[in-house]
């Protein structure tokens, strides 16, 4: 066989010499599979390798969904402060942009594969797992809807004191999605710079004007 | 271009399901009508048929066919060995799926550089042979039911680190192939994800490639199929033949045990 496939097979196997027989042990199999990331993958484009890097978080959920056991009270509160203190709140102070550029936003799946450039204005695929607006029939349902977000959530002025906790909230979980739920699959759209604050400032308005068709 | 055909079809589907009740039977019900309107002319029949030519022909430094091909059932069976993928190979000592036991034969049988095969982009040169090839084995299985092997150590370590690598989150997203098929009745836009860390049922995940894809009017085998969703997962991309593509080929073909492989599928 040629060197790409038998190479790529020598961690498997050296695994497989030190513990045989029957079903291979938990360690086995996470050595295993590290050792198969490792190998498996190669940089394309913008798309370098070290995005396998695990993140504790992602380490810790990714074991508990293929598990099926939840994390523990007290990794859960680890992952989530620390998530906390990721987020970058405004630095103009605004929370609110335009509606109009956040539905654009919500709409577009570019960004970042290996087939995008490092200039390739990101969209935030919003709809690939939410509804969104009432107009658009064509959304995925991996996430919550987000039909009515502000209003159900009685956000009638976002700029009011009333509204503060709620854009906050917003804010936060846009940022960095893991401050509020450790495992959660939304990707942290601030954290990871898939959207920039401008972007993310669209995308609350979106959610969050009460002129917004969101809220309609 | 890709994506307005995919927008036309979405659209296509949208009209075709208006008049139904909810959302979701109504993409999943036009998106059936559509593919049952296009069946007739299902046009993976074309890379069907020059597989089948490129099996029997005698080609390569050697100029050998393909006709001894060991595909896991014996030299020259081809009947029911895609149901039966990946599995161990004691000539080669590892797990191996269609794709990359079609360039092991291409290599030992006809003297082809497998690394050079390997290493071609997919649809083009030895590449899209192997893709037409893949379409006319598995083909030969169609209406059969998965069973794959269990029984060697490293097909058991292929399925524990595929199922280790379905769940792994990773890129710039952090998405893993569970946060699109990790639960029931899922879509992703208005495309039903199947559920595949269980049996996702007759043709549908591991059952329903290599297939036609009409919106880029292509053909992809597995190998594509997962190198197109590590693509939008923004990882970096799997190597051709890889272990983690074997690997979770393995996870996904022993979770589709039973399941009837209905290649060459068609879809949007």
């Amino acid at each position: 066989m040629t060197k790409i496939f038998s190479l790529a097979l020598l961690p498997v196997a050296a695994v497989l010499l030190s513990g045989c027989t029957s079903a291979p042990s938990p360690a086995d199999v996470n050595k295993a599979t590290a050792d198969m990331l490792k190998g498996s993958f190669q940089a394309r484009g913008i798309a370098t390798l070290d995005r396998l890097n695990q993140d504790q978080a992602n380490a810790e959920c990714a074991a508990a969904d293929a598990t099926g056991k939840p994390l523990d009270a007290k990794m859960t509160q680890a992952i989530e402060e620390a998530s906390m203190k990721t987020v970058k709140w405004p630095s103009d102070g605004k929370f609110i942009g335009d509606w109009k550029e956040g539905e654009k936003i919500a709409q577009s799946g570019r960004g970042l594969t290996w087939t995008d450039t490092a200039t390739t204005e990101n969209g935030g695929n919003c709809y690939n797992c939410h509804q969104i607006s009432k107009e658009e029939i064509s959304f995925g349902t991996l996430g919550p809807s987000l039909y009515n977000y502000g209003k159900l959530r009685g956000v009638s002025d976002p700029s009011s004191a009333g509204g503060k906790a709620i854009v906050e909230y917003t804010w936060g979980k846009l940022w960095n999605a893991r401050a509020y739920n450790a495992c959660s699959q939304m990707p942290r759209v601030g954290h990871m710079g898939i959207l920039n604050q401008k972007q993310i400032q669209d995308v609350m308005a979106l959610l969050l004007d009460p002129a917004s068709p969101v809220n309609k | 271009m890709k994506f307005n055909a995919c927008r036309a079809v979405l659209v296509l589907s949208g009209l075709v399901a208006a008049g139904a009740t909810h959302a979701q039977g109504t993409a999943a019900e036009g998106i059936a009508k559509y593919r049952e309107m296009l069946q007739d002319g299902n046009p993976a029949e074309l890379f069907e048929m020059k597989g089948e030519e490129l099996w029997k022909q005698k080609r390569g430094p050697k100029n050998v066919s393909l006709e001894q091909c060991d595909l896991g059932k014996g030299p020259g069976v081809i009947k029911g060995a895609f149901v039966e993928l990946p599995k161990f190979f004691a000539d080669t000592g590892r797990v191996q799926d269609l794709e990359t036991r079609l360039i092991t034969c291409m290599e030992t049988l006809q003297g082809f550089k497998g690394e050079d095969i390997a290493k071609t982009p997919f649809g083009r040169g030895e590449m899209a042979n192997v893709t037409a090839l893949a379409t006319y084995v598995a083909t030969a299985s169609k209406g059969m039911r998965f069973n794959l092997s269990q029984s060697h150590p490293q097909e058991k370590m292929m399925f524990a680190t595929g199922k280790q690598l379905f769940f792994t989150r990773g890129g710039t997203h952090d998405f893993s192939c569970a946060s699109c098929h990790g639960s029931d009745d899922k879509r992703i836009r208005l495309q039903d994800l199947p559920n595949l860390t269980k049996n996702p049922g007759d043709g549908i995940g591991f059952a329903a490639w290599p297939a036609y894809r009409v919106s880029n009017a292509q053909m992809w085998g597995m190998q594509l199929r997962l190198n197109d969703c590590f693509r939008q997962m923004r990882w970096p991309e799997p190597k051709f033949g890889s272990d983690a593509t074997i690997a979770l080929s393995v996870y996904m073909g022993v979770n589709a045990k039973s399941a009837e492989s209905i290649v060459p599928a068609i879809k949007r």
